[in-house]
């Protein structure tokens, strides 16, 4: 539905305004959060590193908040409709964001012990995924904040995209390993971080489904297509 | 209607964790089914081509803005405007193959049939066992045990005997509100009814007499189709398995509770039960 007309009581306008709020402020820091994980292990910038990591407490705080005041809405308003999905998606978003924001943080400690690794790979793989995981989060925040259902649907679609790339890259570093044990301590690292951009998108998925639900009403129901296949890839020696 | 229910039902739990009211799965057969009602006062017209069913022994929630016409509907359905000159309804209202609106029904037969239970507590000054019998009585010839027996069995499906078997001598007039209220109830479920209209039944009430009738209509639906209407949203997804919403004299939406508290399909709906009119 469309922007709702005022609210009759007006401080559970600004009460709503707040949580929406809320929520924008934490997708923007997990998203910088991502980005900066992302020029980390790029740039091999551990200083840049240490902020993604710092910053963490800053969004576990925010998901506390958004939890209390969901509490708080739920027990004092008894919300209706398009306000009570709203609420209820809020919380569950927060969750999301605050996954999302764990796994660009451990992404982040990677990089600062792969930093003292000569690397025997390019990471354009890698550098690609996480342009596309980054691309996704900012669509997914724009349609949290826009209540856009059209721009979800976007997102659910695409991560298809993203599991396809770290299938890629899986197979990559395996290989690298089985050529030299000595790379087995990096490409380990590199899969870890591989393995947690591509959770960052997955989770992206789950919120363009609640705001879909929290938009229209209805759940997107049919069968998302998944793509990571990794959990069956067989990658054996060269002969 | 009764097509969409389950579905409606199913979906939307799958991705909120089973976010499921009281409400019911399914929706029933009708046991009354309105067609094109149109109901005046004089010629101000209050109820426009109402269609609305009201399943079989389930509980049908109206709510609305003061003056949208839920009130009215339930006075057409046991024919109280026929009090009042000037007052008509046209279109249908049928139960069981009788039109009840139609000038050839028994009104005390159909008041027999069709209870009602009013917004303030209304015990005649009499003894609680009075209350109950004085109905009956209009009804059918019992004998004392008969009596006694019906007076018990209508005070304790009110949840009231416990409180007063001991006192049923005494003035009905010496109960608390809550009490007189489920008096009201045992005297409108004495005479068997099909059908119980609570209008506001607990808008005088405080918040635990409220639940105390709000378990009863649970326990009531069993025997009884229930139709109730509220100017508390909350009663009414506490209460209803399927929930209608009038406005200006027009029924706007009706589904399951869940689905009308949850994802209504009309703009008014929604701007209604979230507290933004207009």
């Amino acid at each position: 539905m469309s922007e709702a007309p005022e609210h009759l009581v007006k401080s559970y306008d600004l009460e709503l305004k707040r949580l929406g709020n809320l929520i924008t402020e934490m997708g923007g820091i997990v998203e910088s959060q991502v980005a900066n994980a992302a020029i980390a292990i790029m740039e091999r910038d551990t200083e840049l590193a240490t902020l993604v990591v710092e910053t963490d407490p800053k969004v576990d705080a925010i998901e506390r908040e958004v939890e209390q005041f969901v509490i708080r809405l739920l027990a004092l308003r008894q919300p209706m409709a398009a306000d009570l999905r709203n609420i209820v998606a809020a919380l569950k978003i927060t969750g999301d964001l605050e996954r999302m924001g764990d796994y660009a943080a451990n992404v982040a400690k990677r990089s600062i012990v792969l930093s003292q690794f000569q690397l025997p790979l390019s990471l354009s793989g890698l550098g690609h995924m996480a342009q596309l995981v980054q691309a996704n989060l900012k669509l997914i925040i724009d349609a949290v904040s826009e209540k856009d259902a059209d721009k979800a649907i976007q997102v659910w679609r695409s991560d298809r995209l993203i599991d396809d790339l770290y299938n890629t890259v899986f197979r990559e570093l395996v290989t690298y390993m089985m050529e030299d044990p000595r790379n087995i301590t990096p490409c380990t690292h590199l899969l870890f971080i591989a393995k947690n951009l591509e959770r960052i998108g997955d989770h992206a998925t789950n919120i363009a489904e609640i705001v879909h639900y929290a938009v229209t009403g209805e759940p997107l129901t049919e069968a998302r297509p998944k793509g990571d296949t990794s959990a069956y890839a067989v990658v054996r020696p060269h002969e | 209607m009764s097509t969409t229910m389950s579905e409606q039902q199913g979906k939307p739990s799958a991705s909120f964790g089973g976010m499921q009211a009281r409400s019911a799965q399914t929706i029933n057969e009708p046991r009354i089914a309105i067609q094109n009602l149109d109901f005046f006062y004089g010629a101000n017209k209050a109820l426009k081509q109402i269609k609305l069913d009201l399943p079989e022994r389930q509980v049908t929630g109206m709510i609305g803005p003061s003056g949208c016409g839920k009130s009215t509907l339930l006075r057409v359905l046991n024919r109280m405007y026929d009090l009042y000159p000037g007052q008509h309804a046209t279109g249908e209202a049928m139960m069981d193959g009788m039109n009840i609106i139609s000038p050839s029904v028994d009104l005390n037969e159909l008041r027999a049939r069709i209870g009602m239970v009013f917004q303030k507590p209304t015990p005649f000054p009499m003894t609680v066992y009075d209350n109950i019998a004085f109905g009956v009585k209009l009804h059918e010839k019992l004998s004392r045990a008969a009596m006694d027996e019906r007076v018990e069995w209508s005070l304790t499906r009110a949840a009231l005997w416990g409180e007063v078997k001991d006192r049923l001598q005494s003035s009905a007039m010496g109960l608390s509100g809550g009490q007189q209220q489920r008096l009201c109830i045992a005297r409108t479920i004495a005479v068997r009814p099909e059908v119980i209209l609570f209008d506001e039944p607990t808008s005088a009430l405080d918040p635990i007499s409220t639940l105390k009738v709000e378990e009863l209509i649970d326990e009531l639906k069993h025997d009884f189709t229930i139709a109730i209407v509220t100017h508390n949203m909350q009663q009414a997804a506490r209460c209803a398995d399927q929930v209608a919403f009038f406005y200006l004299g027009e029924m706007v939406e009706v589904a399951p509770a869940a689905q009308l508290f949850t994802a209504p399909k009309e703009r008014r709906t929604q701007e209604y039960i979230t507290g933004r009119f207009g």
